[in-house]
């Protein structure tokens, strides 16, 4: 486990390290319990695809779960995240044989005043922009 | 059938109170693939200055969506939710959530508007503990997809 992040050590252009995520339907399935969210395009291929979809889907919060804990693994400290947003831009597919999503993050900006950093995350999956304008400000030491 | 607007601006009775416990905070985290102590123990969570094991920056959407089903499937509504997609997601946090927080949920429906053929609901869960103290705002924007009422104007199905 790292330490906190230190405002002094952070960078405007900063890149943060790259995660790549697997999912698979079971990932699905557990995230489903976990929030609550038992939509059955998240894990039932004919529903999905009876509404349209390509394929089973992943929740676009998990998607933004996993590129929040890229936000957490550079600052040390999830409990530091004081904004977080997202627009779902792209569905994330998930085929029988699974999915991966992979997450980068740049620092945008720095608030002297306040010791906040404002990060920037991209996620692509299969080639898709999966997530639009994702924001995290983070206060750090 | 488009959305009804009268629900527009109306705040919606608060959720029962919802009591956040560690293990349910361990499977959020365990179920978005983040490992990291602080989310599971009062040690780790303690030595980064919290008081107790906190919940990682997503897991208002929890509350958020216990407290949907009271606004999003009122019949009055409108709202078809086979129809629905995630739009957006925001949260605000005053602090984190953490073990032992008892918390209700009070939405307010802040949108509802056309974006081309499809509709836009955005909602606001604020998020206080039981006895007062804000934690989060999770705001909520959902897409309506083929609902707008220009769709029916031309008699498509929608």
């Amino acid at each position: 486990m790292t330490a906190r992040l230190r405002y002094d050590d952070v960078e405007a252009g900063a890149a943060l390290p790259a995660q790549r995520f697997p999912i698979r339907r079971v990932d699905l399935v557990r995230y489903c319990g976990a929030s609550g969210d038992f939509n059955v395009i998240h894990w039932n291929e004919r529903s999905a695809r009876d509404v349209g979809l390509p394929d089973v889907i992943a929740h676009g919060m998990w998607t933004m779960g996993a590129a929040g804990s890229v936000v957490e693994e550079w600052a040390g400290d999830g409990g530091r995240v004081v904004e977080f947003g997202t627009r779902f831009t792209k569905p994330v597919v998930v085929p029988a044989g699974g999915g991966e999503v992979e997450v980068s993050g740049v620092v945008k900006a720095l608030d002297e005043q306040t010791r906040r950093a404002t990060v920037e995350l991209s996620a692509t999956s299969g080639g898709a922009k999966v997530l639009g304008r994702c924001l995290a400000v983070v206060q750090l030491d | 059938m488009p959305i009804n607007r009268a629900f527009l601006g109306r705040d919606l009775p608060p959720s029962e109170p919802y009591d956040v416990g560690r293990e349910k905070i361990r499977e959020f985290a365990d179920a978005i693939g983040d490992p990291n102590p602080v989310y599971r123990s009062r040690t780790a969570a303690q030595a980064l200055g919290h008081p107790d094991v906190v919940a990682p920056p997503t897991f208002a959407i929890v509350l958020s969506f216990r407290a949907s089903n009271a606004v999003l499937f009122d019949p009055e509504l409108g709202l078809d939710y086979s129809r629905v997609v995630h739009g957006e997601q925001r949260f605000v946090h005053n602090r984190p959530i953490r073990d032992g927080d008892v918390l209700v949920t009070r939405p307010r429906i802040t949108e509802i508007r056309d974006a081309g053929r499809n509709e836009l609901l955005t909602w606001e869960a604020r998020i206080s503990t039981v006895d007062g103290e804000p934690v989060c705002t999770a705001t909520n924007t959902l897409v309506a997809r083929g609902t707008a009422r220009t769709t029916e104007a031309f008699g498509g199905s929608a």
